[in-house]
């Protein structure tokens, strides 16, 4: 072929759209950017805004000017939406609007910091790290089974009910051992059973597998919530007072600092869920089960060509998320508080938004479940130096992130080619 | 088989040719009968069975993941692990490997380039190699040159012969009369299902059509000359982009006159598929115009198109053309369901579509068991019958059918062909697009070869067909006279194909 003389085709030349997605997110962040300058701008007061670094107003802290800070930062936004509407490589993209969003974000905190009551004119980073990555825990879990799942092809809406029955079992039986062992170990089988429901339907009865989905959530939700009220509310001291992991603190990495203390103090769960994190990621991109996963993703009958199992590696793939998101669910019971009825509260559903917006990449995954946290966790400190914004607004917070950045940002993602395609040999 | 033999599988669409071969592979499990591998029985439970008794497939439709690499699919479901239990994936000895089968066989491929960013010939040259990584001696190849070149075809039969002579079997499935000649060193002929005969590959090509098909077939299709009249289909400057917003029509210019028919060839996905859509009104037009008798078309709704006067024959009936589940009778309304007589207001006329469903049903030869039947239970060609009926039963001024009897056995294909003809001498203007030759040479007053979203040249349907193939693979025509000169006594036999495959080639859909 190489050696054919093909004669060369110009191209005809063709009006190429002016308004390109990178120019549309510019013009938004450009707006964003004003908005935060002008309004933010006047709004802030003369007080410095002070972000200490640590727990509390103590210690050494970074600090500006809060009208001289909400309008520098929105500048800031301004000229990333600038550059962004100005035109950049398709690399520069991510990096800028990273630059431009922080900068809005920033200026908007420079405005409510210095604007809250005498003395809460300043916000412990330790602590909104740590709220952060704590309110992330059951989306890095979830999200990390739902790419456990996704990637082998089948569709996972059932994140809320493997967390819920994870932390329902876990709570119930490490009440009734009083190990948090036995707790962990029913709250992995908890989360697999559901799991396990979601994969014969969906593989073996080839059930539509996000109305299967939605239909174990809603189950979960059912048997959970009546063994709660029958069973834990009788008698809570025997089941519902599951035991706690105990703080662990990693030598080293507990004395690095901010960072130190604010995630390597203490939660065993957040510890795991890093792990997991990069191993999973690892095991995906470099080892056979990996490779072998994704190929079952992406074009199941080649992969059946060629003598992998496709349904026993999507059904071992099922049951795994199911265990790592019982694991998750069992952050909650066995770390943080007693069961309650529905506590999951739709932390799943984020989970879910967490993985497309983290492009069904563990990685990617783990950015975007931090990030869903930090709205949270800013909504509780927004709520903390009683801010002016409505509480009910503040409580939006993380849904209006989760759609703007599920809808705009992340632009057009790929799932994998066979995520949700049943596969039906010959 | 033996070993270093080529055998040539030939059968029509849908004779049993795939089947057979995936039963062969492990895919599909046999009902009954048994597969002899030298002289012993062999179970095959699945295909890592086949591969592990030395059969390797190349199938019609690549098995390869496309957003892999070339090294992560030839390795995939062999892979070379360390590290234990963990199995880490030992790129560096895949990547090796690779490079080495594609030495010692002179087959070149990138083991880093990730597959969806190779051409469809180098897609196949990589499934060749992964079958040769894993050590096969049969390998087989189903319908390797139905989306390929005519100069890519040919190298595909030297890589086949220096396999032959590196002492591996080939089994080769087809219906392209020439390759077979060219190549195997035995024939087996299958219709139906059944065996029907062995032949050498000195046996004539009328022959082994003969064999094929089980009669003897029209070769040609009758038509008087055309007369051409006015411009009916104007396209001018035209721009398309694809799904994937990769541009597939180029600033292409385009007539089709009324009372003739052009037909459109090219290799599947070079423009075809986005250049009809994009006349109906189902795909963006980005810059250009496309002009019916006058009248810009562009920018309007498929349904204004076909109101206008356009019948459309989609390239995929299952997708485009028929609701499979609804009826005959409502698939023949499916464009005027609204309109009297068949609708008024809200509510639909039931008697009046039953009974014009039963004009058409007899005038246009649908064999189905009545007209209230799932159209999806109809064969592939009384399926196609039915598009055809529906759409011929509006006056048209434009004709355009894609693929026009893919999948469609003999005797309906010789039947819609006719229906084409006819249309055109009563003064419609007709567009044929096939990824068929014979079937563009045999329909087709004037033949436009499209090549990377342009028409490459516009040539008379009695063009030699080197000329059109080496158009086809975009060789433009003072480049191609010349060219066909001096190569046309080396690789004639390849590329020519005798006009009677034209009978049982017109489709590659059967898995």
């Amino acid at each position: 072929m190489s050696t054919m003389a093909v004669p060369d085709i110009a191209v005809a030349p063709v009006r190429k759209g002016f308004w390109t997605r990178s120019r549309k997110v510019g013009l938004t962040l450009l707006g964003l950017g004003l908005l935060a300058a002008v309004l933010f701008g006047a709004l802030a007061t003369e007080q410095e805004a002070r972000f200490t670094l640590s727990d509390d107003a103590a210690g050494a802290a970074l600090e500006i000017n809060g009208t001289i800070g909400a309008i520098l930062f929105g500048i800031i936004a301004i000229a990333a939406g600038a550059a962004l509407l100005a035109g950049v490589p398709k690399r520069w993209f991510l990096p800028v609007l990273a630059v431009g969003l922080v900068g809005f974000v920033l200026s908007f905190l420079c405005w409510q910091v210095s604007a809250a009551p005498a003395g809460q004119n300043f916000m412990p980073l330790v602590n909104i790290i740590r709220g952060t990555f704590i309110l992330a825990l059951p989306l890095i879990f979830g999200a990390l089974a739902g790419v456990l799942c996704e990637r082998s092809g089948v569709v996972n809406v059932a994140i809320e009910g493997q967390l819920l029955m994870g932390a329902f079992s876990g709570a119930l039986f490490g009440s009734i051992s009083g190990s948090v062992w036995v707790g962990l170990l029913a709250a992995a089988l908890g989360g697999a059973f559901i799991s396990l429901l979601l994969a014969v339907f969906a593989i073996r009865y080839l059930v539509d597998q996000v109305v299967i989905g939605i239909v174990l959530n809603l189950l979960a939700v059912g048997v959970t919530g009546f063994l709660y009220e029958r069973l834990m509310q009788t008698d809570a001291e025997k089941y519902n007072s599951a035991p706690r992991f105990s703080n662990w603190e990693i030598p080293l990495l507990r004395d690095i600092p901010v960072l130190g203390p604010a995630l390597f103090r203490g939660n065993i769960f957040l510890y795991v869920g890093l792990l997991l994190v990069l191993v999973i990621h690892i095991g995906l991109f470099r080892t056979r089960w990996g490779l072998r996963t994704r190929s079952v993703g992406e074009h199941p009958i080649a992969a059946d060509t060629l003598g992998v199992k496709v349904l026993r590696v999507r059904y071992r793939n099922v049951l795994l998320a199911g265990v790592v998101a019982g694991i998750g669910g069992a952050s909650y019971t066995l770390a943080l508080y007693s069961f309650t009825k529905n506590m999951i509260g739709g932390k799943g559903f984020i989970a879910l938004a967490a993985l497309i917006f983290g492009r069904w990449n563990p990685t990617g995954a783990l950015l975007a479940a931090l990030f869903f946290g930090f709205a949270d966790q800013l909504a509780t400190y927004l709520g903390a130096i009683s801010s002016s914004i409505p509480s009910q607004f503040l409580a939006m917070l993380p849904y209006l992130a989760t759609i703007l950045a599920v809808a705009g940002l992340v632009g057009r993602v790929r799932a994998p080619a066979a995520d949700g395609k049943p596969y039906i040999k010959g | 088989m033996e070993p270093g033999e080529i055998h040539a599988l030939l059968g029509e669409n849908g004779a049993g040719k795939s089947t057979l071969m995936n039963v062969l592979y492990g895919l599909y499990q046999p009902d009954e009968g048994e597969i002899l591998v030298d002289g012993k029985p062999l179970k095959l439970k699945g295909p890592s069975d086949a591969i592990g008794a030395g059969i390797g497939m190349v199938h019609q439709h690549f098995m390869l993941v496309p957003v892999f690499t070339v090294a992560e699919n030839i390795m995939l479901g062999a892979e070379q692990v360390k590290g234990g239990i963990a199995g880490f994936l030992d790129r560096r000895r895949a990547r090796r490997e690779v490079t080495e089968v594609s030495e010692r066989y002179n087959l070149q491929v990138d083991p880093d380039a990730v597959i969806e960013d190779l051409p469809v010939g180098i897609q196949q040259r990589v499934e060749i190699v992964k079958a040769l990584t894993r050590d096969v001696d049969l390998l087989i190849l189903d319908e390797p040159t139905a989306v390929l070149t005519p100069q890519e075809t040919e190298e595909l039969l030297t890589v086949m012969r220096s396999l032959k002579a590196a002492g591996k079997s080939i089994v080769f499935i087809t219906h392209k009369l020439g390759e077979v000649k060219a190549i195997a060193d035995r024939i087996t002929v299958i219709r139906r299902g059944k065996t029907v005969g062995t032949a050498s590959p000195e046996a004539s090509r009328d022959e082994l059509a003969a064999l094929m098909v089980g009669r003897n077939v029209r070769l040609t299709v009758d038509k008087s000359p055309a007369t051409p009249g006015e411009p009916v289909l104007e396209v001018a400057g035209l721009v398309v982009d694809d799904d994937r917003q990769i541009r597939a029509v180029d600033g292409m210019d385009l007539t089709v006159r009324a009372g003739e028919v052009l037909g459109v060839a090219g290799v599947q996905g070079n423009g075809q598929t986005e250049l009809i859509e994009a006349i109906m009104g189902l795909r963006p037009v980005l810059a250009g115009t496309v002009s019916l008798i006058g009248d810009r078309i562009d920018g309007w709704t498929t349904k204004k198109v076909l109101r206008a006067g356009v019948g459309y024959v989609p390239e995929d009936r299952s997708v485009d053309g028929l609701v499979k589940e609804f009826s005959v009778a409502e698939n023949l309304v499916l464009d005027i369901y609204d309109r009297p007589p068949f609708g008024a207001g809200l509510a639909l006329k039931p008697d009046a579509i039953a009974t014009s469903a039963k004009e058409r049903i007899e005038q246009f030869d649908v064999r189905t068991s009545s007209a209230d039947a799932p159209v999806g239970t109809l064969s592939g060609g009384n399926q196609q019958k039915v598009i055809v009926a529906r759409e011929l039963s509006r006056p048209l001024k434009l004709l355009i059918a894609a693929q026009p009897t893919r999948g469609v056995d003999v005797g309906s294909i010789e039947f819609i062909h006719s229906q084409i003809i006819h249309e055109r001498d009563v003064g419609t203007a007709v567009m044929v697009v096939s990824s068929e030759l014979d079937e563009v040479i045999g329909l087709a007053d004037r033949i436009a070869v499209m090549y990377r979203g342009r028409i490459i040249g516009i040539v008379g349907p009695d063009t030699p067909r080197e000329e059109i193939g080496l158009l086809m693979a975009g060789i433009s025509p003072d480049a191609a006279h010349e060219r066909s000169t001096d190569a046309a006594p080396a690789d004639g036999a390849a590329t020519d194909g005798s006009p009677a495959s034209d009978a049982g080639s017109a489709n590659e859909d059967e898995a």
